[in-house]
């Protein structure tokens, strides 16, 4: 994995909101943006964004991928921070996209791969916050999902370090934690039974645990865990790590 | 329609699935273990040998001549084989020069590859496989699935069924030791009467010419040591520099393969047996086989070539896991197979271009690989390449309308707030047939299209 070691930081960013979130997740776009401006930092939402291309790259129409690929690059001109509220889209923007990109490189889709962060990441790194201020009203264990597009990125260091410090939260190790989710956006379509047997594995380690919430830094790995774990008949409740750093701040009075 | 893979995996016995998947856990646990307990970080030592073989392979040519005049100082024929056919005719002639009927074979990879025991036997050459394994695997009729563990997809109660069925046992008994000892009678015999032993190499050291091989069964060092002949079969990528390399490769093959910190038999071979030595063979050849490599090499996968046969990346895919090696189609499964076994046999690339597409692209191969190839990236390379050469995909939903509708931002935007119609849809009915299958076993959450787009304009105003 390719992480720029220059990406820019400071208190003005845009928000890549992700297909996902346009579509399912909203509630993790938003805990993003109150996130960041609890953080004091100034969020754009450029109007004209719609997906990473990911789809596309990942079934090898790099054609395909690289247009919608331009598209983002252009919509996310300038100098600015791109935040990602999911560890995927990130790594199609800072290393995805050069694969792509390799044998004729453009200097947009460079400029977005070196400004571009996982807001956990961001959060973490970009703006050195070590411990967050929020509170759990009880004691809560949280299960952990560190997606596969995280590997070789600073985001799943970032986002136990932050859950971890929260008040009342307890972070409940289960086994196999480096096994992938199964998701893999297409492959769970053209692989629907390897893809299904994945899940079902992870969601047996994971309620093994018992915990109160499962979270991630990626909204398609957790659609596709509890999509299956619903249709078993075994819902957990589930939600953005973004979302868990929103929901145990102190209430403003 | 899933893919092939897919297809493979769904109908497997669940007798084989559990021996897979056990094996394979239990191999990735082991080789954490020994590495993070000994190195605490190994990355920056996966990466040091990445980048030997990297230059090792950019200077192959040069190391390749190297190694044949260090090899020929200490006696040893050198030939090179372009092709399959070209190796397998090269060792049978050696053999014919030198009238063996019978031989003893160690675990080679590329022995499998060129598919060298059947050729051996149909021209009537008796060829025994003495890794314990292969042996089994051999007995029965099977096909490796795993490149360390060749049987990882048998249980011990087969193992027992076969050696009674072939009278290597009197009786039946599953006792692992008893299997292995009952093996050892077996095999001690042939290795007496056996002329000549081939095996492959884990590494020539083209400074000294000296060929090493790791086992853990000591059978290589029976297979040579009483008879006149040793021929090692070799693929060019398995050249070293230097042999003070080997602290690097020594020390990530025995923790990444296997979880040891070395393998129980490291042999150095210097060549025939000299003047001095009591026994060893007399004669000694080494071929040197292409077999599609330079090819590999010339593409943009040629990382790929970087590869010590491991095992590690096998052991930690999941899609390996659930679908067993011989889901693979060729000598190689799991992510080293599904990048390798299209190009390395280029002509059958139509025919295998579904393999780099088995992999969720989770990347947990790239994490474990001991010399730091980019496996995933490569992954996706060749389902570039595939795209590129029209081969037609399984099941593949066509990207062009979603590379429209995501470069043009109204229309997204009105399909967003569309697509919460889906949510007073049927769409569990609806006649796409990928789509039923996916919402056959999940749920899908509610569409919630555009509503973040909204609550920051109000939030805005
Ligand atoms: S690709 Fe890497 S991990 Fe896989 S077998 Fe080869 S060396 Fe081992």
């Amino acid at each position: 994995m390719i992480v720029s070691d220059e990406r820019p930081v400071g208190k003005r960013v845009m928000l890549m909101g992700t297909c996902l979130c346009d579509a399912f997740y909203d509630e993790a776009a938003k805990a993003t943006v109150e996130v960041l401006e609890y953080l004091g930092v100034t969020v754009e939402f450029p109007e004209n964004q719609t997906c990473c291309g990911q789809p596309a790259f990942n079934s090898g129409d790099w054609n395909a991928s690289r247009k919608v690929a331009r598209h983002t690059a252009d919509v996310f001109a300038g100098d600015l921070p791109v935040i990602v509220p999911s560890g995927s889209c990130a790594a199609m923007n800072f290393h995805g996209n050069l694969l792509q990109f390799e044998e004729a490189p453009e200097e947009k889709i460079n400029s977005l791969a070196r400004r571009t962060w996982e807001v956990m990441d961001f959060i973490r790194h970009g703006l050195g916050v070590k411990t967050w201020p929020g509170t759990f009203a009880e004691p809560t264990r949280i299960a952990f999902h560190r997606s596969c597009h995280s590997r070789g990125s600073n985001s799943g260091e970032a986002i136990l370090e932050l859950l971890g410090s929260i008040g009342n939260a307890e972070i409940v190790p289960f086994g196999q934690g480096e096994q992938c989710c199964g998701f893999g956006g297409t492959f769970s379509v053209t692989f629907p039974h390897i893809s299904g047997r994945m899940g079902t594995l992870k969601m047996d380690h994971i309620l093994d645990a018992k915990p109160d919430i499962l979270t991630s830094g990626d909204m398609s790995c957790l659609m596709h865990l509890t999509g299956l774990a619903r249709a078993q008949g075994r819902p957990v409740r589930h939600c953005h790590a973004i979302e868990i750093l929103r929901d145990t701040l102190p209430v403003k009075s | 329609m899933p893919q092939q893979i897919d297809t493979y995996a769904r109908n497997i016995s669940d007798e084989k699935q559990h021996s897979v998947i056990d094996g394979s856990s239990a191999g990735t646990d082991k080789r954490y273990k020994a590495l993070h307990h000994d190195y605490g970080d190994p990355n920056p030592l996966r990466k040091l040998a990445g980048a030997i073989k990297d230059h090792t392979l950019h200077h192959l040519d040069e190391y390749l001549e190297k190694s044949e005049k260090a090899l020929t100082d200490r006696g040893v024929h050198v030939h090179y084989a372009s092709t399959d056919e070209d190796a397998r005719q090269a060792i049978l002639s050696i053999l014919r020069e030198h009238g063996v009927t019978q031989l003893t074979k160690s675990k080679s990879m590329a022995a499998e590859e060129i598919h060298l025991n059947p050729f051996l036997i149909e021209n009537g050459i008796d060829c025994l496989e003495s890794d314990l394994g292969e042996f089994i695997i051999q007995l029965d009729g099977d096909e490796p699935s795993h490149i360390v563990k060749p049987i990882i997809h048998k249980n011990r109660r087969g193992i027992a069924e076969t050696f009674l069925r072939e009278g290597i046992a009197a009786d039946y008994n599953d006792d692992p030791e008893t299997i292995t000892r009952r093996a050892r009678v077996h095999l001690r015999g042939k290795y007496m009467t056996a002329e000549a032993g081939i095996t492959g190499a884990n590494f020539v050291c083209s400074d000294t010419g000296r060929l090493v091989l790791v086992t853990n069964e000591g059978n290589s060092r029976f297979g040579m040591a009483p008879n006149k002949l040793h021929i090692a079969l070799v693929g060019i990528e398995k050249i070293i520099p230097k042999e003070r390399d080997l602290s690097v490769f020594l020390n990530l093959l025995g923790r990444s393969a296997t979880g040891q910190q070395l393998t129980v038999y490291t042999e150095f071979i210097n060549g025939p047996k000299s003047a001095n030595q009591a026994d060893g063979p007399e004669h000694m050849h080494v071929v040197f086989i292409d077999n599609g490599r330079t090819d590999v090499l010339a593409s943009n996968c040629r990382e790929i070539l970087r590869c010590i046969r491991c095992s590690a990346c096998q052991n930690v895919c999941p899609v390996y896991r659930q679908a067993s090696g011989h889901a693979y189609r060729s000598t190689y499964g799991g992510p080293i197979g599904a990048v390798l076994s299209p190009i390395l046999f280029g002509s059958r690339f139509p025919e295998l271009a579904d393999l780099p597409k088995a992999s969720s692209l989770c990347g947990a191969c790239n994490e474990v690989c001991p010399v730091d190839i980019p496996i995933s990236d490569l992954l996706l390379r060749l389902r570039d390449k595939a795209k590129r050469e029209e081969i037609p995909s399984e099941g593949a939903i066509p990207m062009s309308p979603f590379a429209t509708l995501a470069t043009s931002p109204s229309l997204w935007r009105t399909a967003m707030t569309m697509s919460k119609a889906m949510n007073h849809l049927p769409i569990q009915v609806a006649p796409i047939k990928p789509l039923q299958d996916w919402l056959g076993q999940r749920t899908l959450p509610e569409s919630h299209g555009g509503d973040f787009r909204k609550w920051l304009k109000e939030r805005r105003r």
